[in-house]
């Protein structure tokens, strides 16, 4: 359990950015991770009374706040309508309705955890981060990025055209994943990201061929490392990445069609 | 620090330690029905409803709840009664730790949408674990009560 000596709710970013550079103090997403330390914190710094928990599609982008819950991301018919639903079936499989009502998406990318369903379908889309202070970050590189005490303020998704298409595997249902894989395509370029390896999902980008599915699915599943944890081993991950990622292309390929 | 919650319907004021969770606070005030299961926002136990929500009261804290309103077992006799006939009649029952937040849930669900098919109601009540592991009498009994007005039988 952990414990805190003081919560504030926050009146403005700058305010919860000054707090959040004390060390003892942290800033409360969803609270499902965060709940289940040990630590002792100074405070908890609320930012969900900013406003930030909102969806806004624009003309070019969709705008998602930090405390926008992955229940609203699951939900929202633009964000579904402009990416082929990858954003219910990205969500759909994490533990239950309850859970997703008070995770959020900030939560999920500034964590930038291995098992994120999250994280792996915005990696595939014209993603970036809006920090604080850092300004606007390309997602990709934000997830490279070292943990700091900036504040995610905003997710911004581009509306650039492409198509889009999310599995995963688990091996039981609300578990986390044992392989997460998004795939997008846009101008002859395949957009793959894939996560829960068990390590946290990257992309990579590959030239669509005249090739069979299977070979570029291969040759894309190739790009990434895999490791062991007790919910499966590298190799079978790696395996499982080829398959979906093959089925991912195929779904992406007929519906060009 | 002091928090007003408006809990089934009555302003309730009470004072709070930073860190009390929703799940506590509302055992204080009186709402048994809300279990502590898992305590690792996974089980659904602990459901409530916060401003017609369901979420984990093991995972909000009882001070982000402070303006909000909550409702729990207790606020939704009639219908809580109602579907839990549902419940013994299927002997979906069983031992009854995780009743209270099941129904939380299934009352949420039949708000929020209508005409579910088997796999949305199983999608969407994934996050309510039963130690029983009883989940086919339940979906009988979910099933029965979502229906309950085109199985009435003609008078």
């Amino acid at each position: 359990m952990f414990h805190v000596k003081e919560y504030i709710r926050a009146e403005s970013l700058e305010q919860a950015y000054k707090l959040n550079q004390k060390r003892g103090n942290v800033l409360l997403g969803g609270m499902m991770w965060l709940k289940m330390g040990s630590n002792y914190k100074t405070g908890v710094i609320d930012l969900s009374g900013l406003g930030l928990d909102q969806i806004v599609e624009e003309t070019d982008q969709f705008s998602i706040g930090c405390m926008c819950s992955l229940r609203a991301l699951e939900l929202h018919e633009g964000l579904n309508r402009v990416f082929d639903g990858v954003f219910r079936e990205c969500t759909r499989h994490i533990v239950g309705t309850q859970f997703r009502n008070t995770a959020t998406v900030g939560g999920s990318i500034f964590g930038r955890y291995g098992f994120s369903d999250i994280l792996t379908c915005m990696m595939m889309l014209d993603t970036w981060v809006e920090l604080y202070h850092g300004g606007m970050v390309p997602l990709e590189e934000f997830a490279r990025m070292p943990y700091n005490r900036d504040i995610l303020v905003r997710v911004v998704i581009k509306k650039d055209g492409r198509k889009a298409a999310y599995a995963s595997q688990r091996q039981a249902k609300t578990d986390f994943p044992v392989i997460a894989c998004a795939v997008a395509k846009k101008d002859g370029r395949w957009y793959v990201s894939v996560g829960a390896r068990p390590s946290k999902a990257r992309l990579e980008v590959l030239p669509v061929t005249e090739e069979d599915y299977q070979t570029q699915a291969v040759r894309a599943a190739e790009l990434f490392t895999y490791g062991d944890n007790m919910r499966a081993g590298a190799d079978y991950r790696k395996y499982l990445a080829g398959v979906y990622v093959r089925r991912l292309m195929e779904q992406l390929g007929r519906e060009d069609v | 620090m002091k928090v007003q919650i408006t809990l089934n319907g009555k302003l309730e004021t009470a004072v709070i330690e930073p860190d009390t969770l929703l799940l506590d606070l509302l055992r204080q005030l009186g709402c048994y029905s809300v279990k502590r299961g898992c305590e690792t926002s996974n089980c659904g136990l602990c459901t409530v409803w916060m401003d017609e929500k369901p979420v984990l009261s093991c995972s909000v804290l009882a001070a982000r709840a402070d303006g909000r309103q909550v409702t729990t077992l207790e606020g939704l006799q009639k219908e809580a009664e109602q579907f839990g006939q549902f419940m013994a009649a299927e002997g979906a029952d069983q031992c009854g730790f995780c009743s209270p937040g099941l129904i939380m849930n299934v009352l949420a669900m039949e708000r929020q949408a209508d005409h579910m098919t088997d796999a949305e109601i199983r999608e969407y009540l994934a996050g309510n674990l039963c130690r029983c592991t009883g989940y086919m009498a339940q979906m009988r009994a979910i099933e029965k009560y979502l229906n309950r007005d085109k199985e009435a039988p003609a008078e």
